[in-house]
């Protein structure tokens, strides 16, 4: 065993959340040690977030070209175009490995020590790596979280992950996705663009069921558009010779062939095989219990991220990264955001910050609900997307904005005036009394302001 | 022109962090060297930082009541010449400052707020919102409230929807200074509340004790002790040299019989750290005298107690009392007690229940003397009698070996003179 280190902060996974909390610590002269098994960057740099946008933007540009080369109204003839998904694989890690290099440089700026292995916990201020064994003051524990996997189809061979989804070598003839959330629909839509025929399997009734129906319904109409095909209500039951066993609500057996099953029905908190039982933390289901500072039932033994539960975004595991490392700092710190947003990037995009409408009922609040959609928006036909709109929720009685939804083809950049306007406690009457530049898809969120104060201009 | 950055210094004993007490300049002041700039403390004791340097400050690194790094940066200084820091290094900090323009301007900066707004600054009731509701405010506004230990549940916000502004904040922290008593009638119904941040001394203190009681398995222990004998020889001593040595109070004297006692009983003069769970005996009595100061308790160091007279004790206690009663008390003289006494004097109580000063595993509190009728050999006759109420840690300390020290000392005190017989 090599001689024993000894920090004052340990940090457990490389993520979002981690490396956050490293660049922090270091900040504030707290000295730190980051342990990470893969990658830096986490699930989010190198398997989730930016990779499936980078396929994303592939299938999109690829699909447009498709549709140019089909006649098109704006006057522009192309070839039908062909895809090397080789290269786009290889332009999407080059992505990749500048934004985890970068990650490694920021660490070393702030003078956080990185150590490359699996952390072994062995008490609360005690982990080993390997054979080299640190001690520390403060552990932040920031593992993550892995797939769901079903018992039926195990990763391998057709049968995929998002991982593998995501490094694709060839374009499958026919793709079904398990799991009707976000990340098939993103990926799905994704490789119905790039050419594969595919088909979504869906245990509940309708897509995207952590969202409401009328947000949801553009999105319903985009897939029926593209082609993809939805079998709701079904639920899997096995693979075999090359076809996906499905049962359909009236209990009936479908057998549906296939080239590749992505399997995406949802990520749980990565709690496996790094000895967190030896901590025997007080758990939230699958997750590790903390409180508002992220601290778990043990002293000075911190989680934040999808370790920590729900919602599973890497802004929230960030935002609690800065916060634990200013905590230990000696600050006096709470996470209590306004909100937190979330956006899924299927086409159409959609943003749901703070309390969507039935939210705000269950909460006993009496609220104004208007939208404004994009249909009425100039910018919106001069992008050739005018379907999907802008919802604001808001009190009746002091007209305090408690919630923002959209839908709409590049609404995810509406999340950033949306937070603003909800962390600073804005009012309908500052939304509508705000300038928005002419001609954005920004002007709905004003013209959504204005219809709930009931004198929308362009309505 | 250069920069002199001065960092927090490591105070030693492994102290990662350093409470900033109370700043003595501020931005744009004139410093000379030596002269002090701030306090700041640690778990043991308040200490000053003096200027090394002469120079103008233009930055000042952190608020009363902020635990900051050892090591960060604790205040800016403009000198002649270099200075300590390079200027690519210093940038974020000058920035921060912003500095006077030129040096010809010889006034300090003079902060130029706006009168406070009248409507905002009047006295506010303060609200109580329910416990689930949010209270609206920027995440600016939030950040400061933490800081200064507000909560903004308590808060009158006077922006649209209620929403609380910098300034309603600023206010609230004002009135906790200025509220005006409450009028002429005595009777009236109060509702006002007042919000006193946990900083300083406190916050130490209130960790320290809930740190004891979460840690040590409490028992008291109390026993009546007839000093009568003692204290006639207490005035008669007094009486004889009191001039010429100074005035004993009975502190002396119960330090002198924890020392002999204690000679049979090493377990209870020992440290237990029950991280590394080892209990270490010490041969030396280094007796913790709880003391009461301005700021709160603070518990300095009779440092061998068993080498001392009874004369010496009691100077080294007075001595010790007023260091700790003007803060000027040193991190040795509050540190490194084996066992603490503790004494309300004439508000001694009946009975008290002291928590222990870990890792020590015992204390001793002194109780109210008073004259009681007692009985002795069938007649009633009127002594002085003083409780000792004691605290142990159970956990190490077993409730026979307690008992037997207290009756020890017990014994001691009643025959006094054999606290002196060897």
């Amino acid at each position: 065993m090599t001689q024993t280190l000894h920090t004052t902060l340990l940090i457990i996974g490389g993520g979002p959340g981690g490396y956050v909390a490293a660049i922090r610590a270091g900040q504030l002269g707290i000295p730190t040690i980051l342990v990470e098994g893969q990658a830096l960057g986490g699930t989010c740099l190198n398997i989730g977030c930016i990779p499936s946008k980078a396929l994303i933007h592939v299938a999109e540009q690829f699909q447009q070209t498709v549709h140019l080369s089909q006649g098109s109204a704006l006057g522009i003839d192309v070839d039908v175009p062909t895809l090397d998904i080789r290269k786009s694989v290889e332009w999407k890690d080059g992505i990749v490995d500048r934004l985890t290099t970068g990650v490694a440089a920021l660490l070393k700026k702030h003078k956080v020590q990185v150590i490359h292995g699996w952390a072994k916990i062995v008490d609360g201020k005690t982990v080993d790596v390997g054979d080299q064994s640190i001690q520390c003051e403060h552990l932040l524990l920031a593992t993550g979280s892995k797939s769901v996997n079903l018992p039926m189809l195990p990763i391998g061979g057709p049968i995929i992950s998002s991982t593998e989804a995501l490094a694709p070598t060839r374009v499958p003839k026919r793709l079904i996705v398990v799991g009707g959330g976000y990340i098939g629909l993103e990926l799905g839509i994704a490789y119905r663009k790039l050419g594969a025929e595919v088909s979504v399997v869906e245990a509940q009734d309708r897509i995207l069921p952590a969202y409401d129906a009328e947000l949801t319904q553009p999105v319903a109409e985009s897939l029926k558009q593209l082609g993809v095909k939805l079998y709701l209500k079904h639920s899997v039951t096995g693979f075999e010779g090359g076809s996906l066993q499905v049962r359909d609500p009236e209990g009936g057996t479908l057998a549906l062939d296939t080239d590749q099953v992505l399997v995406a029905v949802g990520r749980k908190p990565n709690t496996q095989g790094w000895n967190l039982e030896a901590l025997d933390l007080a758990m939230n289901g699958a997750a590790i219990k903390i409180d508002n500072r992220c601290q778990t039932s043990m002293r000075n033994v911190w989680a934040i991220g999808d370790l920590s539960g729900e919602p599973m975004l890497a802004h929230r595991a960030m935002a609690q990264g800065e916060m634990v490392a200013e905590l230990i700092s000696g600050k006096s710190r709470e996470f209590n955001p306004a909100a937190i947003p979330a956006v899924c990037f299927t086409d159409p995009e959609l943003v749901v910050v703070g309390k969507t409408p039935d939210e705000a009922k269950a909460a006993g609040l009496d609220c104004i609900v208007s939208s404004f959609p994009f249909a009425a928006n100039g910018r919106a036909m001069t992008l050739e997307s005018k379907t999907g709109f802008v919802r604001v929720v808001a009190r009746r009685d002091n007209h305090l904005i408690v919630g923002w939804q959209a839908v709409g083809a590049g609404v995810s950049e509406l999340s950033t005036a949306f937070g603003l306007s909800l962390e600073m406690g804005a009012r309908l009457e500052d939304v509508a009394g705000t300038i928005h530049a002419h001609p954005t898809l920004g002007e709905a969120v004003q013209e959504a302001a204005l219809r709930a104060l009931g004198h929308a201009l362009h309505l | 022109m250069g920069t002199h950055v001065i960092k927090m210094p490591d105070i030693g004993e492994g102290i990662a962090e350093v409470e900033l007490s109370v700043w003595h300049v501020k931005v744009g002041d004139m410093v000379v060297e030596d002269q002090v700039l701030a306090d700041v403390m640690t778990d043991k004791a308040m200490v000053d930082i003096p200027s090394p340097v002469h120079g103008k400050v233009i930055s000042l690194g952190g608020e009363p009541g902020e635990v900051m790094a050892v090591g960060s940066i604790l205040i800016s200084i403009e000198v002649e010449g270099a200075g300590n820091t390079k200027e690519s290094a210093l940038s974020a900090v000058v920035e921060q400052a912003a500095p006077a323009p030129k040096a010809d301007i010889k006034a300090p900066v003079v902060e130029s707020k706006p009168a406070a707004k009248p409507l905002v600054a009047a006295a506010q009731a303060p609200v109580a919102r329910d416990a689930d509701e949010r209270p609206l405010a920027s995440p600016a506004v939030r950040k400061h409230a933490l800081d200064a230990g507000i909560q903004l549940r308590l808060v009158q916000g006077s922006g649209p929807a209620g929403r609380i502004l910098h300034d309603d904040l600023e206010a609230y922290l004002q009135q906790g200074t200025t509220r005006a008593s409450a009028g002429a009638n005595p009777y009236a119904e109060r509702n006002d509340e007042e919000q006193i941040p946990v900083i300083g001394m406190r916050r130490k203190i209130a960790q320290r004790m809930q740190d004891a009681t979460r840690r040590a398995a409490h028992f008291s222990y109390v026993e009546e002790i007839d000093v009568t004998a003692l204290d006639d020889l207490r005035v008669h001593l007094n009486e004889k040299h009191g001039a010429s040595r100074g005035k004993l109070t009975l502190l002396p004297f119960l330090v002198r019989a924890m020392v002999v006692a204690l000679r049979d009983f090493p377990q209870i003069n020992a440290r237990y750290d029950d991280e590394a769970q080892v209990i270490t005996r010490l041969g030396a009595v280094h007796v913790g005298v709880a003391t009461q100061s301005d700021v709160g308790l603070m518990v300095p160091v009779v440092r061998h107690a068993e080498a001392r007279s009874l004369w010496g004790t009691a100077e080294e206690i007075t001595r010790l009392a007023t260091a700790a009663r003007t803060g000027k008390a040193s991190r040795d003289e509050l540190s490194g007690s084996t066992i603490t006494l503790t004494s309300l004097g004439a508000l001694g109580g009946i009975v008290s229940t002291p928590v222990l000063n870990l890792p020590e595993v015992a204390i001793v509190g002194v109780n109210r003397i008073v004259e009681r009728p007692m009985v002795i050999k069938g007649q009633i006759v009127i002594r002085k009698m003083m409780n000792l109420s004691s605290s142990f840690d159970h956990r190490v300390v077993d409730g026979m070996d307690a008992a037997q020290f207290i009756q020890a000392i017990r014994g001691l005190l009643e025959q006094p003179a054999s606290l002196f017989l060897e």
